[in-house]
């Protein structure tokens, strides 16, 4: 399933500055897998070490929050869209 | 499923105050163009009139915030801002002149506002908002809008409100992006159910990687102030429940549905946060200074470094900085963007003295980190950065 992933401003220098990738994924967690697989630097700022998406990053598919849906076992679909969305306060931090 | 949210019930006036029950002819003029509007009327502009909102801040959220109330009729206006204006604000927070540099925030708004509007009431609060004070200064007022920009007080604000249950506008900027969005409505969401938990500092980029468009927390500050006066008049549909998000680069609005966690420690069902607590130790941070650099590496001061340019030492001085600050200026450095070290690791000869530079020491803190664990040992951080070479070597190198 081609499913397009939003970076937020805060992550895209970890991205090479791209703002979005397409990527091919059944589920957010693929998604995810996916992007932090082509730029790895990604991967501490979204997870922790064991493995678990961090607090203040939220994943939405489409506008739905995926913690109330099944989490990164959301199933994705074509045209569908990830967004990344991490906690801001303006720079301070 | 959308929800339409309702306006809070109003809130019961103390003893001593009294509900203004009409409009002076003047007031009917100035807001002529709001009375004319049904949504508005003479009903919606004396609620405006008798509505006390509490601004947190006074920067650059707090400068359209401050201006589009004050201008609105907002009867009453409480500003919260222990800062100072500083010159690199006047970039953004339009409230300020050039002439009030050096003056509290508070009472530069304070001036302009009363100017704009000598009707209302506009009281200042010169402090830091702290769990010691925030129940206190928030009870008199039906709204709170947040317009810090740190993650302790954003925490602070959030279940100030929710013990209180007070409607907390919120609105928030990176860079080029924003987010807005009202919590503390009943039934409504709050802002740990979106952020259970705040980043610990380091995490997310900071430091020169950060700055902002002056104009778009203009554009998110209005936004929260349409917010407010909606919530005053019970009009529109509210963004409680709902995210937006702005990028201003790409000018697209997006909306993303906010729930309320069942679950949530603050406003859920078992509510388990009680009082306010600690708001620095729940974020990581301690006290006011600039975080310790995240990695401690060999360094050498600016005055040591022009010593042993001065007599002729052979050093190799690496940039880590991005292309647009070199060109603010620069010390003559070799430029390798921090982010594209890993990648040009091998255009540095590790059998020479390299000093590493960025503006202030952190990204190059990190810099020279990764080199020794990449094998180099001749390498050493400039300590404060090109910021502290300006200070203490060489003035006519501009500071940013």
């Amino acid at each position: 399933m081609s499913v397009k992933v939003i970076i937020p401003t805060p992550l895209r220098v970890f991205a090479d500055k791209r703002e979005s990738t397409e990527v091919t994924a059944k589920t957010v967690g693929e998604a995810l897998g996916q992007l932090t697989n082509e730029f790895g630097k990604l991967r501490k700022h979204l997870f922790t070490e064991d493995g678990k998406l961090r607090s203040f990053v939220n994943v939405y598919v489409n506008d739905e929050d995926i913690r109330y849906l099944s989490k990164e076992n959301t199933p994705t679909k074509d045209g569908d869209t990830v967004s990344i969305v991490p906690s801001i306060a303006g720079g301070i931090f | 499923m959308s929800t339409k949210v309702q306006t809070p019930a109003p809130q019961p006036q103390a003893a001593s105050q009294t509900k203004a029950a009409s409009l002076s002819n003047e007031e009917i003029l100035r807001y002529s163009r709001h009375l004319i509007m049904p949504e508005v009327g003479m009903d919606g502009q004396l609620k405006l009139k008798n509505a006390k909102v509490l601004l947190i801040g006074t920067g650059g959220l707090g400068a359209p915030l401050g201006l589009y109330l004050a201008a609105a009729g907002v009867g009453r206006l409480g500003l919260v801002d222990f800062d100072v204006v500083d010159f690199t604000n006047l970039q953004r927070q339009v409230t300020f002149g050039s002439d009030d540099v050096g003056k509290p925030k508070t009472a530069a708004a304070q001036a302009r506002l009363s100017n704009l509007n000598p009707d209302i009431r506009i009281e200042t609060f010169v402090t830091k908002l702290t769990s010691d004070n925030a129940l206190d200064l928030f009870k008199d007022f039906d709204i709170i809008v947040d317009g810090t920009d740190n993650f302790p007080t954003r925490y602070l604000v959030n279940d100030a409100c929710i013990l209180l249950g007070k409607p907390n506008v919120y609105g928030s900027i990176f860079r080029f992006e924003g987010q807005a969005t009202v919590f503390g409505m009943p039934a409504g969401p709050c802002y740990r159910c979106l952020y259970p938990e705040p980043p610990p500092p380091g995490l997310v980029p900071s430091c020169a990687e950060g700055g902002v468009l002056g104009v778009l927390p203009g554009i998110v500050g209005s936004i929260q102030a349409m917010e407010t006066i909606k919530l005053i008049l019970g009009a529109g549909d509210s963004l409680a429940g709902r995210l937006l998000l702005f990028d201003a680069l790409a000018m697209k609005f997006r909306e993303l549905k906010l729930r309320k966690n069942p679950n949530c420690p603050m406003c859920g069902e078992h509510r388990t946060i009680t009082k306010l607590i600690d708001y620095y130790e729940f974020c990581g941070v301690r006290g006011e200074e600039a975080p310790a650099p995240d990695v401690q590496v060999p360094e050498i001061t600016p005055r040591e470094l022009k010593s042993r340019l001065d007599r002729g030492d052979d050093l190799y001085i690496l940039d880590v900085r991005e292309p647009h600050e070199y060109q603010i200026s620069n010390i003559n450095g070799h430029l390798i963007p921090l982010g594209e070290l890993p990648r040009r690791v091998h255009e540095l000869d590790s059998s020479r003295e390299i000093v590493a530079h960025c503006r202030s020491g952190k990204r190059s803190a990190e810099a020279v980190d990764f080199l020794r664990k990449a094998g180099f040992r001749k390498i050493l951080n400039l300590r404060g950065g090109i910021l502290a070479w300006s200070d203490d070597v060489d003035s006519t190198i501009a500071k940013y």
